[in-house]
């Protein structure tokens, strides 16, 4: 609404809630500085109560949510930090810039922790690219603007997904997530907690782009677009490396007492952040702020989104040695503040006091509280008709671009700088990263928002349960989650009932597991302003694993005359498949979740695993059985037959045994089977023997079909079909 | 031996680099901040990266810095002076090799690991490699596109400066498959591949150390 003459997202009840709580009229500072803190972007306002259900709590957490980053500690005095953010909003206006920004901030998040970002990943979504040069234009610069920026910076991008439905067409979604690596001793907190301590701004200057970005991304996208470009920051990757280098230096020196990166809301969350974290006060002056153009006014520079700025807590007395790094790097500074114990935050311009506000105040938004209501559902399921070639649909689906290979988007990213990638992007399920201590980080994100649509309780946990069984895959224990929840409007209803009910998913599914949360996002407001149409719910998640040794690292390639072992059950689930999204529909049936069968299978798997029975491992998700062998064949450049009626399954037609996406099945190859099979039996697990690796051909034989393909065509419509469709001119 | 690893600003292979002469070779390796570098070390190596955010044309800005100066001295004092990636461009740019890298052929960043035929032994990065062996490497670049007329690929083919081809396929569009080329007396090498990613068999490959060892071997005799 509009306070005075400022046009801001608050609603007439958290204005009167302020005026009550500061017992006076804000003044237009003051009133910008709460508009951008308590948007929905920065202050979770309606999520906090429903993001709680999550667990957040093992040994092994250190710091869980309301930090910049979760921090796990992985023994022998390291830890790792792990962050998620989205730049949905900027990335579907300016793909490039905003997809660039996106890493940048979350980068920052690591860094200011005091660890060494080590690894990104990327969660993308993007409208039907066999159909819209848009979505591909947006697709070519988001992966661009990743590539650009993360191989600049030297962090080696290294794992993600991406889903393709025309509900993204004009609502794109691009998430990334960033590991960092540090030591325990040296951990640094976004808290200004000594009265005296200066505040030192480094990096970048303050100029007029990303103003009301927070706010921006707290509304759905207007119908006339380009006009908000001015909303999305400029990336500038180099200056971003001087400050990784120059932080991480000045960390080391132990002259930084806390750290904070600034991001959404700019200089306003990031002071109000640190104060009240701190339980102290800051008073900053105006006048020292570095800016890009002269006439800005007070409100510009306090919200102002500008990139590649980190604020940092000096030791007082230290200030010489910070200025005498950034000298080495070349990194501007300047000393815009300094703590005190007042409680509030003061911005004064050569001593004229501007604004005097509450640092509790201003960064505890009130909790407001919304609406649910479910949602009516159709009755009648859809019944597929049986395809006539079969052979030709697989083919077809393996070169659908939700299952095709990424390379054409993964070989743009450096995933190799900093010598640790074990397992590459196409190997294995998960990354794998090698860590100082001879342990090994395993990552992975995933997303569906295909069942997130049709039952969001059921997407939530199942997005879990897969990107757990990918860490699995790879010869990890899962040690930690991110969420990241994104809806369209939460003023709806039905809207606010899916992302309830995405997040009660994730969370009991969690609590089974006895897997903590240790950040997470929100982001809602994904949705067309032009159609009103929303993004079907997305809920994403990254999990975390160790993996104990070297030797239990696990790759997805067949290899020669080994058995190729079926875990799990397949049943009739083809609601939300791959399979019924390539004819259009989406069905009414989900695969269903076992929570103590997925438990068991998972910790089985992992046994097994571990005890050397296992020579390749790959999670059955999208595209069903048949995907999921054809893409260990690919991977390995070597054939399969296999008899696929011994497999444990319901009664179902062939078509439907190959596409069905049930939760809790792998497929392991062995050179042990006998050994291996007992063992998944003394887990109670299901699990039948379906053939060998041999030839140059993939055979697979059905109760009513036999079929076969030569590598050379499931090959090419796998790995080159993406390039097909984005560049049809190359080769 | 002493060997130098020079960080420019933006540079991100510089520790990696530094990492496996130390650790894998037990070299006395140090990372040395560009300001501070000069020629008093036995070899260098240039890492690869982004020095100055390879703004203007990549490796052009620290080929005109203080310590491209330095390595000018190494290198005509016979020294062992590597560049990897961006380092390559480093020395293409300062006029230590010839020839040109140009944006890759399909104008995309690649990075994959790549077949390569080892076509010269006479240099100080490769003398330890049977001429005409195969390696596996590595590369990660946006401009690698090794170019130059033909008159001087030719001459580069009869002085036995063409270090190393991309073999099975050329996977930036280079002039006759080019991936590393060395100067006239064998000390100076460019090469694109990434030697110190295919240093640990975990990572994919060890055929890297080779490049490594060579410059040992070099310095030996």
């Amino acid at each position: 609404m509009l306070v005075g003459d400022i046009e801001t997202t608050l609603t007439p009840e958290e204005v009167a809630y302020a005026r009550k709580q500061l017992g006076r009229e804000p003044n237009a500072l003051e009133w910008s500085m709460i508009d951008a803190e308590w948007s929905e972007h920065c202050s979770y306002k309606s999520s906090k109560p429903i993001i709680a259900q999550l667990p957040t709590t093992s040994p092994r957490v250190l710091l869980g949510p309301g930090y910049d980053s979760g921090v796990i500690d992985i023994g022998d005095g390291y830890i790792l930090t792990l962050h998620i953010e989205s730049h949905n909003h900027p990335s579907a206006i300016e793909p490039y810039g905003g997809a660039a920004t996106g890493i940048g901030g979350v980068v920052r998040d690591i860094l200011c922790m005091g660890t060494t970002p080590i690894a990104l990943m990327d969660a993308l979504k993007f409208g039907d690219i066999t159909k819209s040069d848009h979505s591909k234009w947006i697709m070519k610069n988001v992966v661009r603007g990743i590539a650009d920026y993360g191989n600049c910076i030297g962090v080696p991008t290294v794992a993600g997904e991406i889903e393709f439905d025309e509900c993204f067409e004009r609502n794109c979604l691009v998430d990334v997530a960033c590991l960092g690596l540090g030591r325990k001793d040296r951990l640094l907190l976004a808290e200004a907690t000594c009265p005296g301590d200066s505040i030192f701004l480094i990096g970048g200057s303050t100029g007029r782009d990303g103003i009301h970005g927070v706010t921006f991304a707290s509304r759905t996208l207007a119908a006339d677009t380009e006009q908000e470009r001015s909303a999305v920051q400029i990336p500038d990757p180099f200056t971003k490396k001087l400050i990784i280098e120059a932080t991480l230096e000045a960390a080391e020196t132990g002259i930084v007492r806390g750290c904070k990166d600034l991001g959404g809301g700019g200089l306003t969350t990031g002071l109000s952040e640190i104060a009240d974290k701190g339980a102290t006060g800051v008073e900053i002056y105006l006048e020292e702020i570095p800016i890009r153009e002269p006439d800005m006014s007070p409100i510009e520079i306090m919200i102002s989104e500008s990139q590649e700025r980190m604020l940092l807590v000096i030791k007082q007395g230290q200030e010489g040695v910070l200025q005498d790094i950034m000298q080495k790097y070349g990194v501007a500074w300047a000393r815009i503040g300094q703590v005190n114990s007042t409680g509030m935050i003061t911005v004064t311009r050569f001593a004229k006091p501007l604004a005097y506000l509450p640092t509790s105040f201003v960064a505890n938004a009130p909790i407001i509280q919304r609406e649910t209501r479910s949602p009516q559902t159709p009755k009648n399921d859809f019944e597929s008709p049986m395809p006539r070639d079969l052979e030709k649909v697989v083919l077809d689906l393996l070169g659908s671009p939700t299952i095709a290979s990424k390379e054409w988007v993964f070989s743009q990213y450096d995933h190799e700088v900093g010598i640790r990638t074990v397992a590459k992007p196409g190997q294995a399920d998960a990354a794998v990263l090698s860590l100082p201590n001879g342990k090994l980080a395993a990552i992975k994100v995933d997303g569906n928002a295909l069942l997130g649509y049709l039952d969001p309780y059921l997407g939530g946990a199942s997005v879990l349960a897969e990107c757990c069984r990918n860490v699995v895959a790879v010869g990890a224990e899962p040690v930690a989650m991110l969420d990241h929840c994104q809806f369209g409007d939460p003023n709806d209803p039905e809207i606010f009932w899916a992302f309830s009910m995405a997040v009660k998913g994730m969370a009991e599914f969690a609590k089974a597991l006895s897997l903590p949360c240790v950040g997470g996002k929100v982001s809602f407001y994904n949705q067309d302003g032009v159609t009103g149409k929303a993004i079907k719910s997305s809920p994403v998640v990254a999990v975390l694993g160790l993996v104990e040794r070297p030797e239990h690292v696990t790759k997805m390639a067949f290899r020669d005359e080994e058995t190729v072992i079926v875990v799990g059950t397949t049943k009739r689930e083809l609601g939300g498949s791959e399979y019924y999204h390539s004819m259009g529909v989406s069905g009414l049936s989900p695969p269903a979740l076992d929570f103590e069968l997925e438990k068991r299978t998972q910790v089985g798997v992992l046994d097994c695993i571990r005890g050397g029975y296992v020579t390749a491992c790959h999670d059955c998700a999208k595209g069903g059985l048949v995907v999921a062998l054809a893409e260990m064949a690919i991977a390995s450049a070597k054939g399969a037959s296999l008899d696929l009626r011994s497999v444990a399954a319901d009664a179902m037609r062939d078509d439907e045994l190959l596409f069905s996406e049930s939760n809790s099945r792998f497929i392991l190859t062995t050179d042990k089977p006998d050994r291996l099979l007992k063992k998944l039996a003394e887990h109670g697990i299901p699990a039948a023997i379906a053939g060998t690796v041999e030839g140059s051909e993939l055979s697979l034989t059905l109760r009513e079909h036999r079929l076969r393909w030569d590598l050379a065509s499931t090959r090419d419509a796998y790995l080159n079909s993406l390039q097909r469709i984005l560049e049809p001119w190359q080769k | 031996m002493k060997v130098a690893v020079v960080q420019f600003p933006g540079s991100n292979c510089d520790r990696d680099t530094v990492h496996v002469l130390k650790n894998s070779l037990k070299l006395d390796a140090k990372l040395i901040w560009h300001n501070e570098f000069n020629e008093a070390y036995d070899a260098v190596v240039l890492p690869g990266g982004f020095s100055f955010g390879d703004h203007l044309r990549a490796g052009i800005i620290a080929a005109h810095s203080p310590a491209t100066k330095a390595v000018r001295k190494m290198a005509a004092e016979g020294k062992p002076v590597l560049g990897i990636c961006n380092g390559f461009q480093i020395l293409i740019e300062a006029g230590l090799l010839p020839g040109a890298l140009l944006r890759n052929t399909t104008l995309k960043f690649v990075c994959k690991w790549t077949n390569l035929q080892v076509e010269a032994n006479n240099t100080a990065f490769t003398c330890a490699i049977e001429k005409g062996s195969k390696v596996r490497m590595p590369i990660a670049h946006n401009e690698g596109r090794y170019f130059a007329d033909d008159e001087q690929l030719d001459r580069l083919e009869t002085a036995g400066r063409i270090v190393m081809k991309y073999v099975d396929e050329n996977p930036t569009g280079t002039s006759r498959g080019i991936a590393a080329i060395s100067n006239e007396d064998g000390n100076v090498v460019g090469m694109m591949p990434h030697p110190e990613r295919a240093s640990d068999p975990a990572l994919g490959g060890v055929d890297g150390m080779k490049i490594f060892e060579s410059m040992l071997e070099w310095t030996k005799c």
